[in-house]
């Protein structure tokens, strides 16, 4: 890349020195700061930092950490990369990631559903990864449809390349006045926000698919996607779902050509199979074939500590993480049923402060295993599970409620603190 | 509702107006009722499909501005909802669902819209959002405990006098004027968005006795006693 003015080199230079010291502090993994530290100072750093590099933007309410990481992976391939691995994903860590990396040709950064059109806008990324749109963190968050809007209206007339899973109507919607756009058909499990058309608020039809209630799914198990099973196209207007060109069945991506790919990824669950398939549109966009990209989203294992394995006394806790409803439907699709599940949930600012959606997840999935419930909204999740007769046993702390299993294998889902909260006691391995 | 029957629970316009654990109050309803022995089957109506009139609870939710028009516009059209009322059923509106039932109430960008006219109120956008925890103290005639819950919206609600304020604030926001909700015959509405029932057990009885006529039986609220304390505890100022 080019020569930074100097200006912005000093600040790119202070916001790494920043960086070092947040992390030498133990304050946190340095990348939120050293990027604030940088902006600051150059408010076009971030334009620059860009500038002349091959650039894909990852953005979406569920995924978006893992998806990085898998498609980092593959273009690594092809050179180096610069990214955002911790989930810095405003624009102060996107300084904070290219300026670690400022010799990558390449760069593939995590982006916040809301700050997407501001950060096309500046790097004028080649490449726009949009996933999926569901309810998250409503007493913060922008309405989801409006986030759409907002993406037609940063997409539209620009030079960028969309790879977006045409399973999701808002996604669609939101994808579609790029000039080009390669549709993937990711699926779709969580379907509540997505019954009415974004274009003309009609109802949309789903292929032998009739209107299932909130709440209806009899089980968090997703069978193996099929083209059909995913379409949709409003009744009323002409909106309707693209033809894909790859497609996910079941445990198999499906390339442009026809050829089947088993994927064979060690990442577990439905939603990172459809990470897997976006990631392998995303390369063959950077010129990067199947043969190439997969066997490296085969080498990633665990994703900012999500999937990893702490251990304690002999009681080793798989922990996932689930920030809304439809992370914890993917959540549940990843549970061994043979073990009991710890469930931590909390409502800090990060996690939202409103526990609503506990509503909207379906726990019945979990009845006939035992459940521990733990977190600083104990009271709220235990209501939850009671009215939804589910059974589980109340513990003071999540150390507790490790403490209470025999020795062996144990499930975790916990919402973003919470999740945090286990990482920082039980072991902060990536 | 004859007491042999099974009481009939519709929700209405799921597919517009839930966007954040409103199917919580149907849960609870189902729960409450199916623990004092009584049957419940639930609809779900959808907003392309006719509202039902021979419900005994009608639910509405809460919703971003375009399906909360959307909304409004339907079931005026469709007049199904006014003539359950009218044959006396009851109804709990929430949030976006509770500024629908009346005269007005503001758009997108804070135009007016029209509303279905069931409760005597008009409501306008306010000048910031209101987002956090909500305490308000019932009026008193309803027998119903301290409302706790979580607000979340921009809308401020002027009372007309064919409705009585549901409650007076004690945290939070509410209709802006000191209340918080409404009600007029056995039609409540409320700014407490998503599962309000959840945190407030008693509002679900009031329901359940508007609807079969008779004061529901005690049943074991350990749980949600349990929360309803946590909640209070973290939201009032102590004394
Ligand atoms: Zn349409």
């Amino acid at each position: 890349m080019s020569q930074l003015p100097l200006r912005a080199q000093l600040a790119s230079a202070l916001g790494r020195t920043a960086a070092t010291l947040s992390r030498a502090t133990g304050r946190g993994d340095g990348s939120v700061i050293g990027g604030r530290v940088g902006l600051a100072l150059e408010p076009d750093l971030l334009r620059k930092l860009a500038q002349d590099r091959r650039l894909a933007l990852v953005s979406a309410t569920n995924g978006k950490t893992t998806t990085t990481r898998l498609i980092t992976s593959a273009l690594q391939e092809l050179g180096d990369v610069a990214t955002n691995a911790f989930g810095a994903n405003m624009p102060a860590g996107h300084v904070s990631a290219l300026s670690s990396a400022k010799d990558a040709p390449y760069g593939v950064l995590e982006v916040d559903e809301k700050y997407l059109p501001e950060v096309i806008d500046t790097t004028g990324a080649g490449v726009v990864v949009l996933m999926n749109l569901s309810r998250d963190q409503m007493d913060r968050a922008a309405e989801i449809w409006l986030l759409a809007q907002k993406w037609r209206r940063a997409l539209a007339g620009r030079n960028t390349h969309v790879i977006a899973n045409a399973d999701d109507p808002l996604v669609t919607w939101g994808a579609s006045t790029a000039p080009s756009v390669t549709w993937v058909s990711a699926g779709q499990p969580w379907k509540e926000d997505s019954w009415c058309c974004p274009e003309c608020g009609g109802p949309l039809d789903r292929k032998g698919l009739d209107y299932v209630p909130p709440g209806g799914h009899v089980s968090g198990v997703v069978g193996p996607a099929t083209q059909d099973e995913n379409d949709w196209a409003c009744r009323e207007c002409s909106f309707r779902r693209p033809q894909p060109s790859w497609i996910l069945d079941g445990e198999t991506a499906i390339d442009p050509r026809g050829r089947r790919w088993p994927l064979d990824i060690q990442l577990p669950g439905r939603a990172n199979r459809a990470n897997a398939v976006i990631a392998l549109a995303t390369a063959e966009a950077f010129g990067l074939p199947v043969e190439r990209a997969l066997p490296r989203l085969r080498e990633v294992t665990s994703v900012a500590g999500r999937y990893t394995t702490v251990e304690r006394e002999g009681r080793h806790a798989r922990l996932l993480l689930a920030k809304n409803p439809a992370g914890w439907l993917e959540a549940f699709d990843v549970l061994d049923p043979t073990l009991p599940v710890i469930l931590s949930v909390n409502a800090q600012g990060p996690d939202g402060r409103d526990t609503s959606w506990l509503w909207d997840v379906d726990y019945r999935v979990l009845r006939g295993r035992p459940v521990y419930v733990t977190g600083e909204r104990k009271f709220d999740l235990a209501l939850r599970l009671e009215v939804a007769d589910v059974p589980f046993q109340l513990m003071g702390s999540f150390a507790q409620a490790l403490a209470a299993q025999p020795p062996g294998k144990v499930d975790v889902i916990a919402n973003y603190t919470a999740f945090q909260q286990i990482r920082s006691e039980f072991g902060r391995a990536v | 509702m004859p007491s042999d029957s099974v009481l009939r629970l519709v929700w209405i316009y799921p597919d517009l107006l839930s966007t954040y654990g409103d199917q919580g109050n149907v849960l609870v309803l189902e729960q409450r009722a199916r623990r004092r022995g009584i049957p419940v089957e639930t609809v779900h109506v959808r907003s392309a499909d006719p509202v039902p009139e021979s419900g005994d609870i009608y639910l509405i939710g809460g919703g971003e501005d375009r399906p909360q028009i959307l909304a409004a516009q339907r079931l005026r059209r469709d007049g199904g909802l006014h003539r359950a009322i009218a044959r006396g059923a009851a109804m709990l509106a929430v949030c976006a669902g509770y500024q629908i039932m009346g005269s007005v109430f503001g758009g997108e960008e804070g135009q007016p819209v029209d509303g279905i006219g069931l409760l005597d109120i008009a409501s306008g956008r306010g000048a910031g959002r209101a987002v956090g925890e909500l305490v308000a103290e019932t009026d008193p005639a309803l027998g119903v405990p301290t409302l706790t819950g979580f607000e979340n919206h921009m809308g401020v609600t002027r009372l007309g006098p064919g409705v009585r304020p549901l409650s007076r604030t004690v945290v939070g926001t509410g209709n802006g004027d000191g209340t918080e909700g409404c009600y007029a015959g056995k039609v409540v509405g409320t700014y407490l968005h998503g599962p309000a029932l959840a945190r407030n057990p008693g509002l679900a009885d009031l329901l359940l006795t508007w609807a079969t006529g008779a004061q529901p039986a005690p049943i074991d609220d350990v749980w949600f006693e349990r929360l309803r304390q946590e909640r209070l505890a973290a939201t009032l100022p102590r004394a």
